[in-house]
């Protein structure tokens, strides 16, 4: 079991309000991600419910019952943190075998979770090193281990691969995802990569500022971000965002539209400009379009190998019903 | 990129650093050299390699004192203090480096002040407490002292130390489930290992060469070797061998011990400046 619940919660650092009243569910076996720019209190938060930070004022309740005053450690969640924080003085066989020391694990229990959890992870070959000897990823895969063997009603990760190489970053991602399928148990992850938040949650929470801007599925924020800053946040690149007459005449302040949803023609369009930079992926081509009258810059999607270059002049066509539309307030009009 | 050190200047280096540590050993080595000449010799320069030297200050001092049991005192007094004062401070040091206060601070700074005020401005009133609780001349009385003079030493040397072990991983302790106890005595402690092991060489180095309360607060049953030395130190006579004799003697021990554990004592006291 690994329910959460967020009642009214709230943190302040002396006189700064960190997170504002918040209210949050966490349901038993989902993956939600907390996702938002740095300094938006996603990390705050994530350690408001491991219990490492006290909250100001509001309540905390792990299946069913008041958490709000109980230690970390009586917590039963377990947590990875960016640093990997292992205890650099014991072997990853010690690493893993602590939590369950500590809760007093008979000592072939221990050996039999610690194997399990080894072999999971591909870590048997190196029980007996210490974290020292290892790579980030290994390193990162023990953190989890040591985690997983606790059996915890939850897991929580601070932010666990920004310190991993972008190869490394992709593969590691799947690894949780699939820790996840197989353990079916409740994982709250932070991350500051929206690319993280759509692949791997059931859930995203979008912070700003310690406020929850929008809560729901990948594709929900995708196709109805709530406001700009979703709309803005959320898919990559970033939303396209257009004020001014054009806006008016979908009768709205602002409206958006993501690079993926404008064809690009070389003859005609609705909307003409001057290609500054192609970034040419292969798979995937992004065009910057200036001199559109619309904003500095649009950015559309194009096919895998467009012949358009750097100067050409091209005709941009947004798709009607992807249009999104914002008021003056930056909120979505339905 | 390294920098380019022609031979010659290299050389010179190399002499000048030879002269100024042999400089700063002279004293010792005067010392060592005089303990081994009789009486008479040793008021002038000392001679040792024309073979006229004796065993004889040894074996006087040996018979005029119990060596042993200065010896044994000091040890006591040094190691009692220096292990009473790390209990203490380890935790004092943990609180103010992982939950530090607003007045954490001050409080580091009051405590290395105490360090500022002339101990000979406190004598007194120790001095009559100890009569009072009938602890004078005994090691119990000088342990509790000399853990009240090094403590600041202590608590800041490890609190160095423990700034450099990072917050996370005393976090993960705690998620792991571990109490306050066990955070400090499993993961803390061994983490903090070298420095807790340079902080209690050289306290112990410390607590030895100490001279003002040990010699103003013993006569003769807790006497450690400070007091062994002074003992012949004399206006009157000839005493110069014999109180070579003994301060080679005494400085031995902790000699010895330094030289064993300097680098030990070096690692300790650069932990943390390279990462």
């Amino acid at each position: 079991m690994g329910r959460i619940t967020l009642n009214k919660v709230t943190k302040r650092f002396g006189d700064v309000e960190v997170i504002p009243p918040l209210d949050l569910e966490i349901e038993d076996g989902e993956f939600v991600v907390f996702v938002g720019p740095s300094g938006c209190g996603k990390s705050t938060l994530l350690r408001l419910i491991a219990g490492l930070e006290d909250v100001s004022s509001g309540r905390i309740d792990i299946d069913g019952s008041d958490a709000t005053s109980v230690p970390p450690a009586k917590r039963g969640l377990a947590m990875v943190f960016q640093s990997y924080a292992l205890y650099p003085h014991m072997s990853v066989r010690k690493n893993i075998a602590f939590p369950m020391k500590m809760a007093g694990v008979p000592q072939d229990e221990q050996a039999r979770r610690i194997e399990g959890a080894a072999k999971a992870l591909n870590l048997t070959d190196y029980l007996d090193r210490r974290p020292g000897q290892l790579s980030g990823g290994q390193r990162q895969r023990v953190a989890i281990g040591r985690a997983i063997v606790r059996e915890p009603a939850a897991f929580l990760f601070d932010e666990p691969l920004s310190n991993l190489d972008a190869a490394l970053r992709v593969g590691m991602r799947l690894e949780i995802s699939e820790l996840h399928k197989r353990l079916a148990t409740t994982m709250v992850y932070v991350t500051h990569d929206q690319v993280e938040a759509m692949t791997m949650a059931d859930k995203i929470v979008v912070l700003r500022a310690g406020n929850i801007e929008q809560v729901g599925s990948p594709l929900e924020l995708y196709r109805t971000p709530r406001n700009l800053f979703v709309a803005g946040f959320i898919g990559s690149p970033r939303m396209n965002l257009i004020e001014g007459p054009e806006a008016a005449r979908h009768e709205a302040h602002t409206i958006g539209v993501r690079p993926e949803h404008i064809a690009v023609s070389g003859t005609e369009g609705t909307w003409k400009g001057r290609i500054g930079v192609s970034e040419h992926l292969g798979s995937d081509t992004f065009f910057h379009v200036h001199d559109t009258g619309l904003a500095e810059t649009l950015t559309v999607r194009a096919g895998g190998e467009v012949d358009l270059h750097h100067g050409d002049t091209v005709y941009l066509t947004p798709e009607a019903d992807k249009i999104h539309r914002f008021d003056r307030k930056g909120l979505r009009i339905a | 990129m390294a920098r380019a050190v022609s031979p010659q200047r290299k050389a010179m280096t190399t002499i000048v650093v030879y002269l100024i540590a042999f400089t700063l050993f002279f004293p010792i080595l005067w010392t060592i050299l005089v303990s081994f000449n009789s009486e008479a010799q040793a008021i002038d320069p000392p001679r040792v390699l024309d073979g006229s030297w004796t065993l004889e200050n040894y074996t006087l001092v040996q018979e005029r004192s119990d060596y042993m049991r200065y010896l044994w005192n000091s040890v006591v007094i040094a190691v009692g203090s220096t292990l009473l004062g790390i209990v203490i401070a380890i935790p004092a040091a943990w609180a103010m480096a992982f939950v530090p206060g607003k007045r954490t601070k001050d409080v580091l700074l009051w405590m290395l002040s105490t360090k500022m005020l002339p101990a000979v401005g406190v004598l007194f009133p120790i001095r009559l407490v100890l009569i009072e609780l009938d602890l004078l001349d005994t090691k119990v009385a000088l342990v509790f002292i000399l853990t009240l003079i090094n403590l600041p030493i202590i608590v800041w040397m490890l609190y160095t130390y423990f700034k450099e072990i990072p917050g996370e991983i005393l976090e993960a302790a705690r998620m792991d489930g571990a109490t306050l106890r066990s955070e400090i005595v499993h993961v803390l402690t061994p983490m903090a290992v070298p420095g807790i092991a340079s902080t209690i060489l050289l306290n112990i180095i410390l607590a030895w060469n100490e001279s003002f309360w040990t010699l103003t607060l013993t006569t003769i049953d807790a006497a450690p070797l400070t007091a062994f030395i002074a003992s012949y130190s004399s206006p009157e006579g000839l005493f110069y061998a014999k109180l070579s004799a003994a301060s080679t003697m005494a400085i031995a021990p902790i000699l010895v011990m330094g030289w064993f554990s300097q680098k030990q004592l070096v690692r300790g006291l650069t932990f943390g400046a390279v990462k």
